[in-house]
């Protein structure tokens, strides 16, 4: 689909033309054979109804002319490889789709709809929206790039490093709609996951010199590690602390940590690896008494100096109160909390009270349990609030 | 690409960043006429002189102020010329109203 958009230059004709050319393959191959260059024979025969059809409805004249003058090769069954020029324009999909100008959520349904296989109806299910809004997102965004002039293209050099930490941001957004949607409730919303582990493999493939995209893959591996023990048989969250390590993905681990050994010895660790690097100390730990905390907190340490967020404080006060001691954890909540940037964030309330209740102090904890409960989202983070505030009302 | 940069400012007595606007805003016109990707452009008077015009039942009907009451106002506009929307981006990025305000980057519609 990237080379139609290349050559033609209209999402929608693109789209369908190449609707019609798979619907062609499964027609064709069952009787003909698989070609030697599928992607080549798809091309070409999507790009010939696409002629057609511009050809029948008279549009746009000189498009046509450069779509119908390019050189065709004679026999796509038998054509040379032309596999580079495919993945340079999967690159240019991927950057064009994440362009900052779209709106987030456009761009988030606009590369899952051009680079997966989901269709409109399966991503509405999935963010849970009607098929009609999504539509409408998708619409929205394919008029946007159009109209507005972003450019169909891998960046500039001057450009690179901030787009490609878009491209990165948007994969890990879909991988964690799909994380927090709970177990067996909705596969749909679980096969994000896929999809953006998918993804983020493809981008480690088209940008071999880019650490980060393995930082990302291998984060999200170690992420998707742990889904089966992340919820108990009632769809409650077990913690990290409480989980049975038996039930983490030996595979993935080990495939994530190879990738993150890899990206780190290049010497430029981003976010995305620092982050990785932190899951994996999890990972790695057989059992929680095991778990590096001095290693976390720094890393949480490196990350700051990167991206200098109160989330990131946060996650490092609670390294550093596994790490130095709950007071001194505790302490860098209060400072958080005192300058008021967390205020709504229900995760600043839940660890003060998890910090407190540690220390032994219920009376206190109870009181930040109900200001996190006062805030919390999803319903499984509530229930595990109520639980851990019942423990401490009772003590 | 033709775009319309809509120069906004927010509204709020700066001197600092006045006289920064001043200083640059020479400069940036000098480079972006000289690149071709600025076609014209002008700095406005305040809303102060702004006067609104409608015609309602064959009536013109003057308003004295802006089009939208609000804290931030258009103090300019540009038209530009540009390859693509990357290229406009970064010529409102260097606009020196841009660290202060805002600047709305708008393409043409195709006549």
């Amino acid at each position: 689909m990237a080379t139609l958009i290349k050559r033609i230059g209209d999402w929608d004709l693109a789209e369908e033309c190449a609707q019609e050319a798979f619907a062609e393959a499964l027609r064709r191959w069952p009787l003909d054979g698989v070609p030697r260059n599928p992607g080549a024979w798809l091309t070409t025969v999507a790009r010939n109804r696409a002629i057609d059809r511009l050809r029948r409805e008279s549009r746009k004249s000189e498009l046509l002319a450069e779509v119908a003058t390019e050189p065709t090769t004679s026999d796509p069954m038998n054509d040379r490889d032309d596999e580079p020029e495919i993945e340079d324009d999967r690159l240019r999909l991927i950057f064009t789709c994440c362009h900052p100008a779209l709106p987030l959520e456009g761009r988030v349904a606009l590369t899952l709809r051009t680079l997966t296989g989901l269709t409109t109806a399966e991503i509405a299910r999935a963010f849970l929206v009607s098929e009609p809004t999504m539509a409408k997102r998708l619409v929205r965004a394919k008029h946007k790039i159009v109209g507005a002039g972003i450019p169909y293209r891998v960046p500039p050099a001057q450009l690179l490093p901030e787009r490609t930490a878009g491209v990165l941001a948007v994969l890990y957004l879909l991988f964690n709609e799909g994380y927090v949607a709970s177990g067996g409730a909705d596969l749909i919303r679980a096969n994000l996951c896929h999809e953006a582990i998918r993804l983020a493999r493809a981008l480690t493939q088209l940008m071999p010199h880019e650490p980060e995209a393995r930082g990302l893959l291998a984060l999200m591996l170690l992420h998707h590690a742990r889904r089966a023990a992340r919820l108990d048989r009632s769809g409650d969250l077990v913690t990290l602390e409480d989980q049975d390590r038996g039930r983490w993905d030996a595979n993935e681990i080990t495939e994530a940590t190879a990738l993150l050994d890899n990206a780190l010895r290049e010497g430029s660790a981003g976010p995305y690896q620092l982050q990785a690097a932190i899951a994996a100390c999890h990972a790695t730990a057989d059992r929680p008494e095991a778990t590096d905390w001095v290693e976390i907190a720094g890393l949480y340490e490196l990350l700051l100096e990167l991206v200098p967020t109160p989330v990131v404080e946060l996650n490092r006060a609670v390294a550093v109160a596994m790490a130095r001691g709950l007071d001194e954890g505790l302490a860098l909540v209060d400072q958080l909390e005192s300058s008021r940037s967390l205020q709504s964030y229900y995760l600043l309330h839940a660890t003060r009270a998890d910090l407190l209740r540690r220390l032994e102090r219920p009376a206190e904890a109870a009181v930040a349990y109900r200001e996190a409960l006062e805030l919390v989202g999803s319903d499984a983070e509530r229930r595990f609030l109520e639980r851990r505030l019942a423990e401490v009302t009772a003590a | 690409m033709k775009y319309m940069l809509l120069v906004c400012a927010d509204g709020v007595p700066d001197p600092v960043a006045d006289r920064e606007i001043e200083e640059r805003i020479g400069p940036w016109i000098e480079e972006m006429d000289r690149r071709g990707v600025r076609l014209e452009g002008h700095p406005l008077q305040s809303v102060e002189n702004a006067t609104t015009v409608r015609v309602r039942d064959g009536e013109v009907v003057l308003t004295d102020g802006p089009f939208a009451e609000t804290k931030e106002f258009i103090a300019g506009y540009d038209v530009l010329e540009c390859a693509d929307l990357d290229e406009a981006i970064e010529v409102a990025a260097k606009h020196p109203v841009a660290k202060y305000g805002t600047i709305e980057v708008r393409p043409f519609m195709d006549s």
